[in-house]
């Protein structure tokens, strides 16, 4: 250590002007929590409608902003800010380098958040309500019959996109300019891997939502007509360009989840993790591939056979390198000297819950089968068991597994255990009645349904209230841990943990690897 | 390429060129090739824009297909527009008229635009149009009602398994973007 180390500046000036990569990690953790909590209301006020048959709560064009902003804060707000949290606290310290290579811009990067989600939330305080037309803002009800709310809505995904391009180049030219030497990319840790594609998936897309929303924009306001008909426009051009953006979003937001997974299964297996080259060429080819599967999500928009033919062998295709990830995962964990800590249960129960939501994917990629499925309960239970247990589970994992080393506190197990068999049970009663009402056709986005239906919701409804609650546990476990945990010392928190994330002092001092690192060659990517 | 002799700026250069290409690419390629392929394929219903020349062909009288029409008043459009005969029977290669009755009911001065869908999908490169009242506006004074030609001819290769084909047409009032063309003139 040189004699000039400094700790961090003191008061609220710390957090605004930081430009140190622990610190900005933190606040986007933080404020993606935040974030979760607040989607997580709006989705116990659609649970708590749908409790019963009838209207019983909320108007109908309430419970249509609630599913509307649901949806955007949780995988605008909750769900890619908390990876990017992570990229930021782990990929400097995973490769040797002292920061991220744009400090400044990071700090940029975070602070137009939070203004970008107040844009947000205020349109539910506006005059003819908040967005009400889904997540997916299908015009021409995004253009045409939108509140003029509307408009908020447009700057405010502006905003966002913004952050996730400044991270996204942050995070590129760090990986491929800082790493310590001798930190080949075949030796990089599977978590920075995946991170490095998804950023190059965001550089790629995130441009194309902003046009998106720049054309409704325009139609709303400047007299175009792209997605109006009466102008010569076309409202199925606005669902091309959306899931030409829409398809790599859902990678974007599940490839980081699998390199957590990649880390800690390894670890409490004590096995280096089983084929690690396939599982960066895996990664690369589902990035590639969720490039030319996005009409799968349009079937039913009278496209001609030919396209509904190739779009269904495409997205089948997207199985394969998906099911080598599966496999490698099983196969590190055989016969291992395993152990079950809480970031070990939940990454298990990412590997079941996501595969199930693999399976229901691939039975929606089936271009007959899916004219049946096509926005029914069947597909919001698909893209749960993907999101929530997938990434939503693989971040609670990474959360547990390295809060000890962020912190130097110790969590408690048996109240992590406890979170996890909740958020298991709990969410599994919550979505998985969802695919029987769905095969029998109830609607998605509806705020009331038959009779028939009845006993799934109230279970359904149930589910999500004891899944939401265990996050109030969650929130505690980790403030009891930060203020009050059981010290440790050790660099390496758990045994079987491998890189170079456990070979600095815990808890992590504020500047770590001013001196790149000497790698150890025995170790190849930890 | 190295576009800065610092690396990390090099990658900052190359990947916010990307950003710029790729927002780009939104508007100078999705949107005029997502027209092209549906003008060239013929899928999504679109019809063509232009008038058809009729190449001269045996018309198949062994053959009959129904052809419906279907008039739709877009949002809240006040015209009265209906087909003058809402069903006709036609053989494949000979040429077909029909009109379609608008009347603007209002005091104003209007302009309308219809826009033409044809059902199936598949049998839109198949159905001809060698006038039609869709290629141009329409403007009508108010308390005026007009008689709007279309000639047609169905092809003689339409697929033998479709028997009937629905042309729909909604009609949109854009009164307010030819005003405001004329007025920026």
């Amino acid at each position: 250590m040189g004699d000039h180390h400094h700790g961090p500046a003191k008061g609220i000036t710390r957090w605004l002007f930081t430009t140190n990569h622990k610190d900005i990690g933190t606040m986007y953790l933080w404020f993606s929590f935040a974030m979760f909590i607040l989607g997580g209301t709006f989705a116990m006020i659609i649970r708590a409608e749908l409790f019963q048959p009838g209207m019983q709560l909320v108007e109908p064009g309430f419970f249509n902003q609630m599913t509307t902003l649901h949806g955007l804060v949780m995988v605008f707000g909750a769900i890619m800010p908390s990876f990017v949290g992570l990229a930021n606290w782990l990929i400097p310290m995973m490769i040797g380098a002292p920061d991220m290579a744009l400090p400044r811009m990071n700090n940029w990067s975070f602070w137009i958040l939070p203004p970008g989600f107040l844009m947000l939330a205020s349109t539910l305080f506006m005059e003819g309500g908040a967005p009400a037309f889904g997540w997916t803002f299908y015009a021409p009800l995004s253009t045409t019959y939108a509140a003029p709310s509307v408009t908020f809505f447009i700057f405010a995904i502006h905003v966002l996109g913004a952050s996730s391009i400044m991270g996204s180049i942050n995070i590129i030219a760090t990986v491929m300019n800082m790493r310590a030497p001798g930190m080949t990319y075949m030796k990089m840790p599977l978590f920075v891997w995946t991170w490095l594609i998804t950023a190059f998936l965001l550089v790629a897309v995130m441009p194309v939502l902003a046009g998106a929303v720049t054309m409704m924009l325009m139609d709303i306001h400047f007299g175009t007509s792209f997605f109006s008909a009466a102008g010569g426009g076309d409202p199925v051009l606005f669902q091309h360009i959306f899931w030409f953006f829409g398809h790599p979003e859902v990678y974007i937001i599940i490839l980081p989840a699998f390199g957590v997974v990649s880390q800690i299964i390894p670890a409490f297996s004590r096995k280096p993790l089983f084929g690690y080259a396939s599982m960066v060429y895996a990664t690369a080819s589902i990035a590639f591939l969720s490039f030319i599967v996005w009409a799968h999500h349009m079937y039913t928009v009278g496209m001609p056979v030919a396209g509904e033919l190739f779009f269904m062998y495409a997205t089948m295709l997207i199985a394969v390198p998906t099911g080598v990830k599966v496999f490698n995962w099983i196969t590190t964990m055989w016969r291992g000297a395993l152990s079950f800590e809480t970031p070990m249960l939940f990454c298990i129960g990412f590997l079941v819950l996501f595969t199930i939501g693999g399976f229901t994917g691939l039975m929606l990629s089936i271009a007959p089968a899916d004219f049946q499925y096509h926005d029914t309960y069947f597909v919001v239970a698909h893209f749960h068991y993907v999101m929530v247990a997938g990434a939503v589970f693989s971040m609670t994992a990474a959360v547990y597994y390295w809060l000890p080393k962020w912190s130097g506190r110790m969590y408690n197990e048996t109240m992590g255990k406890v979170h996890f068999w909740i958020s298991f049970i709990g969410f599994n009663i919550t979505f998985f009645p969802q695919h029987f009402v769905g095969l029998a056709g109830m609607p998605r986005r509806i705020p009331d349904y038959a009779l028939q239906f009845a006993d799934f919701n109230m279970m359904s409804s149930i589910g999500a209230f004891i899944y939401g609650a265990s996050q109030i546990l969650f929130l505690y476990n980790v403030l009891a841990t930060i203020i009050a945990g059981k010290k440790v010392t050790d660099e390496k928190v758990w045994d079987g943990a491998e890189g170079l994330e456990w070979t600095v002092p815990t808890p992590a001092p504020y500047h770590t690897f001013e001196v790149p690192p000497k790698l150890d060659p025995a170790h190849a990517h930890g | 390429m190295r576009l800065s002799a610092d690396p990390t700026t090099d990658t900052v250069l190359k990947l916010v060129t990307v950003v710029v290409a790729m927002f780009a690419f939104v508007f100078v390629v999705m949107v005029p090739l997502y027209n092209v392929l549906c003008d060239a394929l013929g899928i999504n219903g679109k019809t063509s824009a232009q008038a058809y020349v009729a190449a001269p062909a045996a018309v198949d009288t062994e053959r009959s297909v129904t052809v419906q029409f279907i008039a739709t008043n877009n949002d809240s459009m006040p015209w009265e527009f209906r087909p003058q005969v809402t069903s006709m029977a036609v053989h494949p290669g000979a040429a077909n008229d029909t009109v379609f009755f608008a009347a603007n009911p209002t005091m104003q001065h209007m302009v309308a635009q219809a826009i033409p869908s044809v059902s199936p999908a598949r049998a839109a490169e198949y159905f001809h149009k060698t006038e039609c009242f869709c290629f141009n506006q329409q403007p009508l004074e108010g308390q005026s009602d007009t008689l709007m030609p279309l000639q047609f001819i169905v092809d003689q290769d339409l697929p033998k398994d479709i028997k009937t084909i629905t042309l729909s047409y909604t009609l949109f009032d854009v009164t307010d973007r030819v005003s405001e063309r004329i007025a920026s003139r």
